[in-house]
């Protein structure tokens, strides 16, 4: 039987949503794929390219400028990732003219000046590539709210990563400022499960053998009360109280599966990995617009081994979101 | 500069487009035009090369290659521009004339003239924290230690440059002196040239990387003294040329356990290349045996392993194999493919 609300077209934010679990049963994974690939879901498609630009792209810009006002330490530079830098701002530049050329263009103007035209922010800027004056502020901070994506950039030296510079304001529970300078093993260090199976020196090794310019992507979720972009570890006070709240009516609403589409592009001049990190969230009013991704989150969650939804701080909802879900698709 | 040459399968010629399945290869392939040509040095040709379709060429870090095809081989040979959104892709290759015949090919070629490469491959990057970068170069080994230069200066980077050439052979030399000032020392006679080496492993601050690329018995020379000096591997980087060309091991015969088939690989041609011709696409990048990208699980038979990816324990363990450059032991070496 078909139900008023499934024969309605679903909203963009569903179509456009990256829905991670393939099965009905959640483990970590290396799950890397080549990017830009187009991926087919019950509900849409995404993945066409690397950069996503949607609707909220103006209020995540807003979101992220406010962020980094009033805490500046979530951009972070060690002094010899210039080079890195500057190849990143050319890259997600470039990229971001290739996903929707209406609203972004980058022109090459000789001697290595650029204009860069932003509608969608009226922002419009010249400047000089490699010279860090010839824009308004520092490169990475000028370039974060223009980008809906946080941007970690991993120095290979050593035979090992290094999150040597990054911003990052949309961080689900970890801090960029805490976390420069480490190896890419240290900064993985909390995660459970991941280091007897070696999934994280396995994806260590897959990066460190990139070649420049190729882009790979893979998913990570975990859930988030309320419509909240930024629940960085800095900010714990102020969201980690709601994973303890009670749901109520309210809850198919308020609760939000929070996916990170992350691309892994090794960036051609300088070596670097950039590892840029998109979140989605869509709440479980929307995910039961399509009923096998209703199903199959409520599979999951049920079925989490208890130590990683405690990692993920799903402990005290998981069991009403299954219940929740279950009932939405009872008939 | 040169490494190892690769003959593809003479049917891979033949093919004007590359199959659908080859589709790593195929992305990474570069459809180039000669655009300028001059001579660097006696004997040193400086190819200068544009993409054909006159698109923009992908950047490099300092110190990477260019795999081009040339005629029947395949030929590396460094870049010398910082890789900073180049323009144009320059090499400056040297005469050889007993090799086999890739640099020959290379100075036959005239302003116009169309040739394939694969996209630049970097093995030989600057690391970003060393305090100082000490570049030493011998002879037609000054090529990615130009690149080198060119990016230190680009970015403010602290760097020496010692240039080791036979008086009146030394490559881009205008060039280097206008570009590193101060910072180029040259050293026309031997002696010198290693005397200087010494004085500048010695010297050197802590913290200092050294690049070295030139002859064999000059970079053994390099690294020896360096290693017997204290300096850490680590901060030991050497890209060599000229690198002797493997031997082209005895003929074998890849039996294909999942595809039930046996692919004959003969001698002189790398088990890659025949499964290639075979219509078995493995994935591949280097085809120098240090990407690890081609390896294949081996089910049955002994690998005469000659790469440098796989650890002594991968080795031992005798079920995997870089297929671009390792053979097989036996008459038979059975792959899960």
């Amino acid at each position: 039987m078909t139900t008023p609300v499934q024969s309605r077209p679903l909203p963009q934010r569903v179509r456009d949503f990256p829905f991670p679990f393939p099965t009905d049963s959640y483990r970590y994974s290396t799950n890397v794929e080549p990017a830009g690939r187009p991926k087919a879901t019950a509900g849409g498609t995404w993945g066409a390219s690397v950069l996503h630009v949607d609707e909220s792209y103006a209020s995540d810009a807003a979101e992220c400028e406010a962020l980094l006002r009033a805490d500046p330490s979530r951009c972070q530079a060690l002094a010899h990732m210039r080079p890195a830098v500057w190849d990143a701002l050319l890259y997600v530049l470039t990229e971001l003219e290739r996903a929707q050329p209406g609203l972004f263009q980058l022109e090459e103007l000789g001697h290595e000046q650029f204009r860069w035209t932003n509608r969608a922010l009226d922002v419009e800027q010249v400047f000089r590539y490699g010279d860090d004056s010839s824009l308004p502020d520092d490169p990475l901070r000028w370039l974060a709210p223009q980008l809906q994506d946080d941007l970690v950039l991993l120095d290979q030296r050593e035979d090992a990563l290094w999150a040597d510079a990054g911003v990052v304001t949309a961080a689900a529970d970890w801090s960029m400022k805490f976390d420069v300078g480490m190896s890419f093993l240290e900064v993985h260090g909390p995660v459970p499960r991941i280091h007897p199976e070696r999934i994280i020196s396995r994806a260590q090794d897959f990066l460190m053998r990139l070649a420049p310019g190729e882009e790979y992507r893979r998913t990570n979720w975990t859930m988030t009360v309320g419509r909240r972009l930024d629940s960085g570890t800095e900010t714990y006070p102020e969201w980690g109280p709601d994973r303890r709240l009670v749901l109520g009516q309210d809850l198919g609403a308020r609760l939000h599966l929070r996916v990170e589409v992350q691309h892994l592009v090794r960036l051609p001049s300088s070596g670097t990995i950039a590892f840029l990190i998109r979140t989605y969230l869509l709440p479980l009013d929307d995910i039961a617009l399509v009923p096998a991704w209703r199903d199959r989150v409520a599979a999951v969650l049920d079925e989490l081994p208890e130590d990683m939804a405690d990692y993920k701080g799903l402990t005290r909802f998981r069991s009403a979101a299954v219940d929740w879900l279950r009932a939405a698709g009872a008939p | 500069m040169t490494t190892t040459p690769l003959v593809p399968p003479a049917d891979e010629l033949a093919r004007s487009d590359p199959s659908p399945t080859v589709t790593v290869q195929a992305a990474g392939r570069l459809h180039l035009r000669v655009v300028g040509t001059s001579v660097a040095a006696p004997g040193v040709r400086n190819l200068v090369l544009a993409r054909a379709d006159g698109a923009r060429l992908p950047a490099y870090p300092p110190g990477s290659h260019l795999v081009l095809h040339c005629g029947q081989r395949r030929n590396a040979y460094s870049l010398t521009g910082c890789g900073t959104r180049p323009g144009t892709y320059t090499v400056s290759v040297l005469l050889l004339a007993d090799g086999q015949g890739g640099s020959r090919w290379v100075h036959g070629l005239q302003v116009g003239d169309e040739l394939v490469a694969d996209r630049p491959r970097s093995a030989f990057a600057p690391v970003s924290t060393a305090t100082h970068h000490l570049l030493v170069a011998g002879g037609i080994g000054i090529t990615p230690v130009l690149s080198h230069a060119r990016s230190a200066v680009r970015w403010g980077r602290s760097f020496d440059l010692l240039y080791g050439y036979r008086p009146g052979a030394a490559a881009h030399l205008a060039e280097l002196r206008a570009l590193c000032g101060a910072y180029l020392h040259e050293l026309p006679v031997m002696a010198n040239f290693l005397a200087a080496v010494e004085a500048a492993l010695i010297g050197s601050r802590i913290g200092t990387h050294l690049y070295a690329c030139g002859p064999a018995p000059m970079l053994d020379a390099v690294v020896g003294r360096a290693g017997e000096l204290g300096w850490p591997e680590e901060r030991v980087h050497t890209e060599r040329f000229s690198a002797e060309a493997l031997d082209p091991g005895e003929p074998f015969e890849a039996v294909l356990t999942r595809s039930a088939r046996r692919v004959p690989v003969p001698s002189g041609t790398s088990l890659l290349d025949a499964l290639d011709g075979a219509g078995v696409t493995v994935p591949s990048m280097c085809r120098q045996g240090v990407c690890g990208e081609c390896r294949v699980a081996v089910l049955d038979g002994e690998p005469l392993h000659r790469d440098l990816f796989l650890s002594e324990q991968e080795r031992a363990a005798g079920d995997s194999v870089m297929c671009c450059v390792s053979r097989s032991r036996n008459p038979y070496l059975e792959l899960d493919l």
